[in-house]
């Protein structure tokens, strides 16, 4: 792989994350990270949408009348998530329950828009795949990140196999009912900011 | 009469659709700097959400729902019916970026003090999730059209509500010595958990 194909593709996960710095694709982010389940099947179908979006975009991108590119976008945009939507429901449907009207949200995911804007509408369309890729692993680690803080203390396992085994099972873990609760993630997501900026103090936002 | 005054409380405190299901959060936390600004994107997004919840409630009903077009197709065998609710993303996306266009555009010509007062903001609407996903929700609560029109004001309301006392909160905190780290998105993202914590506390309201 060639050196700019790698930076294109590894920026978005620490140097620019778009959740970290972009604020783009924030809902989804907060809502479904109260397992690690639900965050990796959110992460995959994220960088499925946004990589094949970029894709498309940028092939067809000399062709867009730049007045209706909004719409056009959108359109790419809803028939991958249509797909991502209809081959959960269709292979796991008690997770396409959990997670509900998000999977629907990809669309209205700043992070698919933003990218075809800023970035698939001017790139060629190999760059833009990746680009796509990079920026949905971006996405994806932090969800991660979130969802294993969240399922371990709050629940005291991952992915559903207990690790510390709690009290009620006579274990000797007390859960951390607060991790449960849905704007927990506001903190976590908080704290890993403020660890990544002190790590990479260039991100800093001045006054 | 008072069903709908429920749905009305419901959709502002208990289900707040910023603070509890984590909605239009990347334009939550992105222009929620000053107050002044807040209240016209809050005022923009009860408008859209008053409209769009309704119109998309009434194309929802009669054309996509299962088995919504048998009887203008004259189809009486329940093994044709016809469903078309796997459209309902791209159609309800199609929907509310033509009202926006429309609104702006009536805006302009009718009342030129309030478009030049939400200017910027009503493009950015097109891409609110909190749009999309009160749309989502209205489907999944299947509400009937006055419904939808009580909870899409509503959740407006409600929204508006969250993103000012935000930028009430963030004008104030200019003052206040935050660590170099947490400057700007950080902090705000640990305000927002905060409140949605207090916001917590209205779930205990039965209705």
């Amino acid at each position: 792989m060639s050196s700019e194909a790698n930076k294109v593709l590894t920026k978005p996960i620490f140097d620019n994350n778009p959740i970290a710095l972009q604020v783009l694709g924030i809902c989804s982010a907060l809502a479904v990270t109260s397992s690690m389940a639900n965050a990796l099947v959110m992460t995959l179908a994220v960088v499925f949408v946004t990589a094949f979006s970029n894709l498309f975009i940028s092939i067809i991108r000399n062709h867009i009348p730049s007045s209706v590119r909004i719409i056009v976008q959108m359109a790419i945009i809803a028939s991958l998530v249509i797909v991502v939507d209809q081959v959960l429901k269709a292979f796991s449907y008690q997770l396409s329950k959990e997670l509900a009207v998000f999977v629907g949200l990809i669309i209205t995911n700043c992070i698919v828009m933003g990218r075809a804007e800023a970035f698939a509408m001017k790139e060629k369309p190999g760059v833009s795949f990746l680009d796509g890729i990079g920026n949905g692993l971006g996405y994806g680690f932090i969800l991660m990140t979130v969802a294993f803080i969240r399922e371990l203390f709050g629940f005291g396992t991952l992915f559903g196999i207990e690790i510390l085994p709690l009290i009620q099972n006579g274990g000797w873990y007390q859960a951390n009912g607060l991790l449960v609760l849905p704007f927990s993630s506001f903190f976590v997501i908080g704290f890993i900011i403020w660890a990544l900026r002190q790590w990479k103090p260039e991100q800093v936002e001045k006054d | 009469m008072e069903h709908y005054i429920a749905i009305l409380v419901k959709a502002i405190f208990i289900e707040n659709i910023a603070l509890m299901f984590f909605l239009g959060m990347c334009t939550f936390l992105a222009v929620s700097k000053k107050v002044d600004t807040a209240i016209g994107l809050g005022v923009a997004v009860v408008v859209v959400l008053g409209i769009a919840v309704p119109v998309n409630q009434i194309i929802y009903q009669s054309i996509l729902s299962p088995g919504a077009l048998d009887s203008v197709l004259g189809i009486t065998d329940p093994k044709e019916s016809i469903d078309l609710s796997f459209l309902s993303f791209i159609t309800f996306i199609g929907v509310i970026a033509a009202l926006v266009q429309i609104l702006e555009m009536v805006l302009d010509k009718y009342f030129p003090a309030l478009y030049q007062a939400l200017g910027i903001f009503l493009p950015l609407i097109t891409v609110n999730c909190a749009i999309f996903g009160a749309v989502s929700f209205m489907v999944a609560k299947n509400l009937t059209l006055g419904e939808s029109v009580v909870y899409g004001i509503g959740s407006g309301i409600g929204w508006a509500l969250a993103i000012v006392l935000l930028a009430g909160l963030r004008e104030k905190m200019k003052y206040s010595d935050v660590p170099d780290g947490l400057k700007g998105l950080g902090i705000t993202f640990i305000t927002s958990g905060l409140m949605a914590f207090g916001f917590l506390s209205f779930g205990g309201i039965s209705l």
